[in-house]
């Protein structure tokens, strides 16, 4: 079983994973047209690219915008989340400790403290955000059980991983479950809502685009984020 | 089921077809009509395939309903965070499940997505601002009321505003004939206190070309004539075009794209036809929006941009009042509270804040911004087309209440508005809230402040 899901069905995942975000990419670039969306994405390259790096960059940074500012709370939830999500699966030590065995190079580890920490974090920010799912009325309107999927998918290789690494209940299940569970991530973000793992720096680059070219950008210094 | 005499699928390109709108007070039959009103779903999806690409897909797709679309919409604000009120709500409400059925869709759905489109929307772009994945739902809602337009399910007034573009080439019923007269008899009125006032028409390679908003040479002439005084004042030399010379369009807020390049297209064969270095346009949000921003896309200019350079008016304000053309004479600046509506169509979608900084700090001593301001600034709440349509008169008094709040939170007695919608939407503020506010556009201010030089003044 080990061997299965470190072997074949690792690679089917890496490769969907790859390939899914490639075709998203060009899909999307593809589908951009100047005369439809009212953007001259060719002709006016420069402040393009100058309002797309802006939309992006200023989204990027913790309370960088007027909109994260205004809802703090959540701003905290979500930089929380997406950084230990990103972070740790890159920078934990058992993962590199794989790379090095399979691959022969390894990135920095981080310390397990900060491992737990930030699996932690991750797994009580998903809490607070299901919380704030159901106690706001703007967002319960918005919420479907597609959202408890999407969010149960990217939460699981945590909560399995923390019970794996701390060797609570039977450490072989958890560990497949693990495995079982980042190999569904990774097919997820190309095939659903996650997405947004790309789609995020193609819809604000486009965004920033406009503004950049169409929307004042070329009469001012830009929109103020 | 056949389609009605005055709602149906059809443009309005008669006088036959406008007058027969026109006298049906009120849209009664119009609306009574559309009650039986066929939806084409083929005919929609295809539309839909063919239109709906990565960008409005992609935005669909990736919405989080993370729910911070809620607090940037007025309309949200207005009516006490009603959650159908929140811009991805209405969005998928409509649009999204217009795809998520591939446009196989009833009446009663095309007409509740009429309601929401033109009575929950007046497509400020607030919310995109607010999204963190850049989802702009004021686009989502101006690209839906194109699709309702080509189904029939468009609001009685706009059906009429984009038949008037199509016959016109202006809102109202103004002929070049009517134009040329009025730019005439203002020059004449005003000929005594300014000598040496007039309005050149048709002038070659002049400096500006001005166009207007046709409610001006309609009903406020005086403000034709206002502009004539500014533009005297600062020596320009200026014309208005005999043909080409309406700049807005009632036919983007209809969502009739034909009719929305039929109007640009005039104004820009003014431009080659005059040749003129550059065009201002009046004191109108939307008018420079769709002339100036978008107009150049409908008209298939792939550069983006109009075939001379365009500015709003205050960019000529805050240029005549810098380089000295306009001189304003301190005892006459404006000493008591005052603050200033940033409009969406210029300000947000324009990135013109600054200019009017500028001005504000030429004219006024004791400025007061709104909160929030500049691009950040809420709706006046009657844009969109929505000031004009008395079906949705009521959400309309409903959204009014947040800018009322932010000017009362200002504590200005003056509310500078140079936008014909925004002005329109104040002046309807006072009348429904009765704040005690006065509002007004720049050109009287200006006149009011600015010192006349000697040869310019009327003999005693």
């Amino acid at each position: 079983m080990y061997a299965f899901v470190t072997g074949p069905l690792a690679w089917l995942s890496f490769t969907v994973f790859t390939v899914g975000i490639v075709a998203r990419i060009i899909w999307y670039f593809r589908g951009l047209s100047w005369q439809l969306d009212r953007v001259a994405y060719k002709e006016h390259m420069a402040y393009g690219i100058k309002g797309a790096i802006r939309s992006i960059v200023f989204w990027l940074i913790p309370f960088g915008t007027h909109s994260w500012r205004f809802y703090p709370f959540f701003t905290i939830c979500v930089f929380t989340f997406h950084i230990g999500l990103l972070f740790t699966p890159l920078f934990i030590f058992g993962h590199n400790v794989l790379l090095q065995e399979r691959w022969g190079f390894s990135l920095w580890a981080m310390p397990e403290g900060m491992a737990d920490f930030m699996t932690v974090a991750v797994i009580i920010a998903v809490l607070f955000i299901v919380l704030r799912r159901n106690a706001l009325p703007e967002v319960r309107i918005l919420t479907t059980p597609y959202d408890y999927l999407v969010l149960a998918i990217a939460v699981a290789p945590f909560v399995t991983g923390l019970l794996a690494h701390h060797q609570i209940g039977n450490y072989n299940f958890w560990l497949i479950a693990h495995i079982l569970a980042g190999e569904i991530f990774l097919v997820a973000i190309p095939l659903t809502k996650l997405s947004h793992f790309i789609g995020f720096f193609l819809s604000r680059a486009q965004l920033g685009m406009d503004y950049g070219i169409k929307r004042g950008g070329m009469k001012s210094k830009g929109l103020a984020w | 089921m056949p389609e009605g005499k005055l709602c149906n699928k059809q443009t309005v390109d008669t006088e036959e077809q406008l007058q027969a709108l026109l006298n049906d007070k009120s849209g009664k039959q119009y609306y009574e009509e559309m009650n039986h009103l066929d939806v084409d779903a083929k005919a929609l999806w295809a539309t839909i395939q063919k239109t709906l690409k990565s960008r409005l897909r992609t935005w669909l797709e990736i919405c989080a309903h993370c729910g911070m679309c809620s607090d940037s919409c007025f309309f949200y604000m207005a009516n006490k965070k009603d959650p159908t009120q929140v811009p991805s709500y209405k969005i998928q409400s409509t649009l999204g499940e217009l795809v998520r059925r591939k446009g196989d869709v009833d009446n009663a759905f095309m007409q509740m997505v009429m309601d929401t489109a033109w009575s929950k929307c007046t497509c400020c772009n607030r919310c995109g601002m607010y999204c963190p994945f850049g989802i702009d739902m004021g686009i989502m809602f101006s690209y839906l009321r194109g699709l309702c337009f080509s189904q029939g399910f468009v609001p009685w007034e706009l059906k009429i505003g984009s038949g008037m573009h199509r016959i016109y080439r202006a809102q109202m019923n103004v002929t070049t004939e009517d134009w040329v007269d009025t730019c005439e008899w203002m020059a004449e009125e005003y000929e005594d206190d300014w000598p040496g006032l007039t309005i050149p028409v048709d002038k070659q390679d002049a400096d500006i070309i001005y166009t207007v908003n046709a409610r001006e040479p309609k009903h406020y002439p005086e403000d034709l004539a206002e502009a004539a005084i500014l533009f005297h004042l600062a020596g320009e030399n200026w014309t208005v075009p005999s043909e080409g010379w309406e700049e807005t369009s009632l036919a983007m807020f209809a969502g009739d794209w034909a009719a929305c390049k039929m109007q640009v297209e005039s104004v820009y064969d003014a431009m080659e036809r005059l040749n003129p270095k550059r065009m201002v346009v009046t004191e109108c949000g939307h008018a420079y929006r769709a002339t100036v921003v978008e107009g150049p896309y409908w008209a298939g200019r792939k550069d983006g941009r109009t075939p001379i350079p365009s500015f709003h008016y205050v960019e000529w304000v805050a240029e005549a009042l810098r380089t000295g053309k306009i001189k304003i004479d301190p005892a006459k600046k404006i000493k008591e509270p005052v603050t200033y509506q940033d409009s969406c169509n210029y300000i947000r979608n324009a990135g013109l804040k600054d200019v009017a900084r500028e001005i504000m700090g030429y004219i006024a001593e004791d400025f007061r911004e709104m909160k929030p301001n500049k691009e950040h600034n809420f709706c006046c709440g009657g844009g969109g087309g929505l000031n004009g349509i008395g079906r949705y008169r009521e959400q309309r008094n409903i959204g009014l209440k947040v800018k009322r709040d932010q000017i009362l939170a200002t504590g200005a007695n003056l509310v500078i508005a140079p936008c014909h919608n925004c002005w329109d939407a104040i002046r309807d503020l006072e009348e429904e809230f009765e704040i005690g506010i006065r509002w007004s556009f720049l050109k009287p201010l200006l006149i009011h402040m600015a010192i006349v030089p000697d040869h310019l003044k009327p003999e005693e």
